[in-house]
């Protein structure tokens, strides 16, 4: 039998006040199972500044702040400058936001907490949408999506723009880590996140984390979808470290459209949309293994 | 203590130094950037040991400094107008995780149209943000207030952040002879930061999660308490600073020259020592002319008014900022304070040196002069724009 390489300790207790299936849930779990107790967390709103519980319960055994919606990046800096100040450096910072407290209203904080080079990690779970106030469109949610503010409509007012991709914007920032990870792979978002706690530096991660209230899909599907979104290549999990990536799962793509069709939200959809769907994966599943192996060389050439 | 010929801003940041802020977070804005730019240099220079974080806002400035504090950690920051403003938010998060952060606020006018000079609209507006404002007279008046804001702020029955308020340029960018106090005396005067609760892998807690209607309003009231007792801490701690230092400023309000006068004008900031200039020359006509300086805007010295109320029949408020709609905000405190007792002086509102229009002795020995032949009291002519162009409220 294998090894189990998911530690046993809870940090996150039965209790929490999430939807049905909620993958964030599981993410949080992880998490916390992959960096330990020595751990504190800042939380703008999102799901996750309501899931622990209400004042004066919590779910969680780590200290946790909450803070403003566009200030992760901030808030985790100042942590990290007052444990620096205080000589404390066996403790693990980690900002936890959703997408929407990420790519849009809290990108300016995240930019310029990883611009300082600020030790800390900063996590993004993403469920696609803003979720805790009722599915309304990120940047984060994908081409094709029904939300509240996409209603679909008479019009065909789906999310018309691609999806914001937050790796490439960190990658940018040349940070020496980033790394995307769902929660129907526990042992490599462990691995990865173990990986990340010993980088100096600021890491970023991205939490594929499925919804079932905002995707209307079924709740017992969460770590089914979430598998099948990294089979078809709508979420591959790699890492990019120093500028270099690496696949850290490699399927034969399968097609997307059993993808889209578990989930509510992709319904209106015609062919010629799911085809062009299907078509953008496949340009952006074929340019991240050019990159990987363009990095990878490109790092060999110059480390001779 | 050393002896030194400073600016403002100068001495802001020594304030910080001789406090040992263990983190500063700050983003540049004119007249603020001399502040920073000293810290920094102090930095540089290995002169101060602290964690400067050099932000991408100042919205991420007040996240970073309430994060830190709440993690255990003596912080600073500095800002001005546009700044404060998009700080709002962020303000308002201080008080409410009950951070005794202490800010310096360069007091300037906001845009549009844009304008780098004094008044005091970017404060006025954060009224409501739960922060105790403080505005200075002098540059001695800013550093001692920092080292004062920390001790009451740090209380652990009072833990409310603090502003410590300078005139632009005219302060600011102004050098006048300060004391700096030796660093063992400030040891002893501010021990350091020990809060009950922090952020603490040891003692975990969550820090502002959601609660309940049946819950809120007792974390609002515990604010509320804790503003109401800052007014006698600030005096013990005034007092304390006096004995060890041998300077005070008059604890909420200073009054000069007002046992006797006949006509008093009620200002903050440093046109107060226009005004003191004003008066010795007017009582030497025979004129009985006083000031009531607001030091201390929140908490509002109610006590303090009601006191001068009883003393004088005309109170000349002087407000260097507006509320749309009706008023100056220091004058609508006036009202306010005097309206539950007995005492009715005659009060008038005078709006002035908005934009960092000059106020002069000039403009001063008019207004105390129009304060002393009026016997108008109700609402004729209660608010009067002084000296603006082509206006027909202005003063003559």
């Amino acid at each position: 039998m294998a090894k189990l390489t998911i530690p046993e300790e809870e940090l996150m207790y039965p209790g929490h006040v999430g939807c049905l299936g909620c993958g964030a849930t599981l993410a949080m779990r992880y998490m916390l199972k992959a960096l330990g107790q020595r751990t504190i967390i800042s939380v703008p709103a999102c799901c996750w500044a309501v899931m622990p519980g209400v004042f004066p319960l919590t779910c969680l055994k780590i200290p946790m702040l909450y803070t403003a919606f566009e200030t992760t990046g901030a808030s985790i800096s100042g942590i990290r400058a007052a444990l620096d100040a205080k000589g404390i450096d066996d403790i693990t910072v980690v900002g936890w936001a959703g997408d929407g407290g990420t790519a849009d209203i809290g990108i300016q904080a995240l930019s310029g907490a990883v611009e300082r080079g600020t030790d800390v990690m900063y996590v993004m779970y993403d469920n696609e949408a803003y979720m805790n106030t009722g599915v309304q469109r990120s940047s984060a949610t994908p081409t094709g999506a029904w939300t509240t503010t996409t209603p679909v409509g008479s019009t065909k007012d789906w999310k018309k723009m691609p999806k914001k991709d937050m790796v490439e914007i960190m990658v940018a920032h040349k940070i020496p880590y980033t790394a995307t990870m769902s929660i129907a792979y526990p042992e490599d978002m462990i691995k990865k996140l173990q990986k990340a706690q010993k980088i100096k530096g600021p890491k970023f991660i991205h939490i594929y984390a499925p919804c079932p209230t905002g995707w209307r899909m079924a709740p017992d599907k969460t770590v089914e979808i979430a598998k099948m979104a990294t089979a078809c290549g709508v979420f591959p999990l790699y890492e990019v470290e120093n500028g270099v990536y690496t696949i850290t799962r490699k399927p034969e793509l399968k097609p997307v459209m059993p993808y889209l069709a578990l989930q509510g939200r992709f319904r209106h959809l015609p062919q010629e949309e799911l085809d062009g769907i299907q078509n953008e994966i496949d340009k952006k599943w074929n340019r991240l293994l050019k990159l990987e192996e363009f990095t990878k060389e490109l790092d060999e050439m110059e480390g001779d | 203590m050393v002896k030194a010929v400073i600016s403002g801003n100068s001495a802001s940041a020594y304030g910080a130094k001789i406090a040992k802020a263990e983190v500063i977070a700050a983003y540049p804005i004119t007249p603020q950037t001399s502040i920073i730019e000293k810290i920094a240099s102090f930095v540089a220079n290995g002169e101060f040991k602290t964690e400067f974080v050099k932000v991408e806002s100042e919205h991420s400035a007040m996240a970073a400094c309430v994060a830190a504090s709440l993690t255990g950690a003596r912080t600073y920051t500095a800002s001005s107008s546009h700044g404060l403003l998009l700080m709002h938010e962020m303000l308002i998060w201080a008080s409410g995780a009950r951070t005794p952060i202490v800010m310096s606020n360069v007091n300037r006018a906001n845009g549009p149209p844009w304008s780098v000079w004094a008044d005091q609209h970017d404060t006025m507006a954060q009224r409501d943000t739960g922060w105790m404002q403080i505005y200075c007279e002098s540059n001695q008046e800013v550093l001692d207030s920092i080292l004062m804001s920390y001790k009451i702020g740090e209380s652990p029955d009072i833990m409310i952040p603090s502003m410590i308020i300078e005139d632009a340029f005219i302060l600011s960018h102004t050098v006048e002879p300060v004391d700096i106090p030796d660093q063992d005396a400030v040891d002893d005067f501010l021990p350091p930061f020990a809060p009950e609760k922090k952020l603490d892998p040891d003692d975990p807690h969550g820090f502002g999660s959601l609660v309940m209607p049946e819950w809120y309003m007792e974390f609002r009231y515990k604010i509320a308490e804790s503003m109401d007792l800052a007014r006698d801490r600030i005096r013990e701690v005034e007092k304390d600073f006096e004995k060890r230092f041998g300077r005070s400023y008059g604890g909420l309000m200073d009054f000069y020259e007002v046992e006797d006068a006949d006509a008093v004008l009620m200002i903050g900031g440093s046109v107060a020592s226009t005004a003191k200039e004003v008066i010795d020359k007017m009582r030497k006509e025979g004129k009985k002319v006083g000031l009531a300086r607001v030091r201390y805007f929140r908490p509002f010295p109610v006590d303090e008014v009601r006191w001068l109320a009883k003393k004088v029949n005309k109170i000349g408020v002087v407000d260097r900022s507006y509320c749309f709609g009706h008023g100056g905000p220091i004058a609508a405190e006036v009202y306010g304070a005097l309206l539950p007792t007995g005492d009715r002086p005659i009060v008038k509102n005078f709006i002035a040196g908005l934009g960092g229009k000059d106020i002069t002795p000039e403009v001063l020995e008019r207004l105390f002069n129009k304060m002393l032949v009026t016997n108008e009291s109700g609402t004729e002519k209660e608010i009067e724009w002084v000296d603006v162009k082509g206006h027909s409220l202005g003063v003559e």
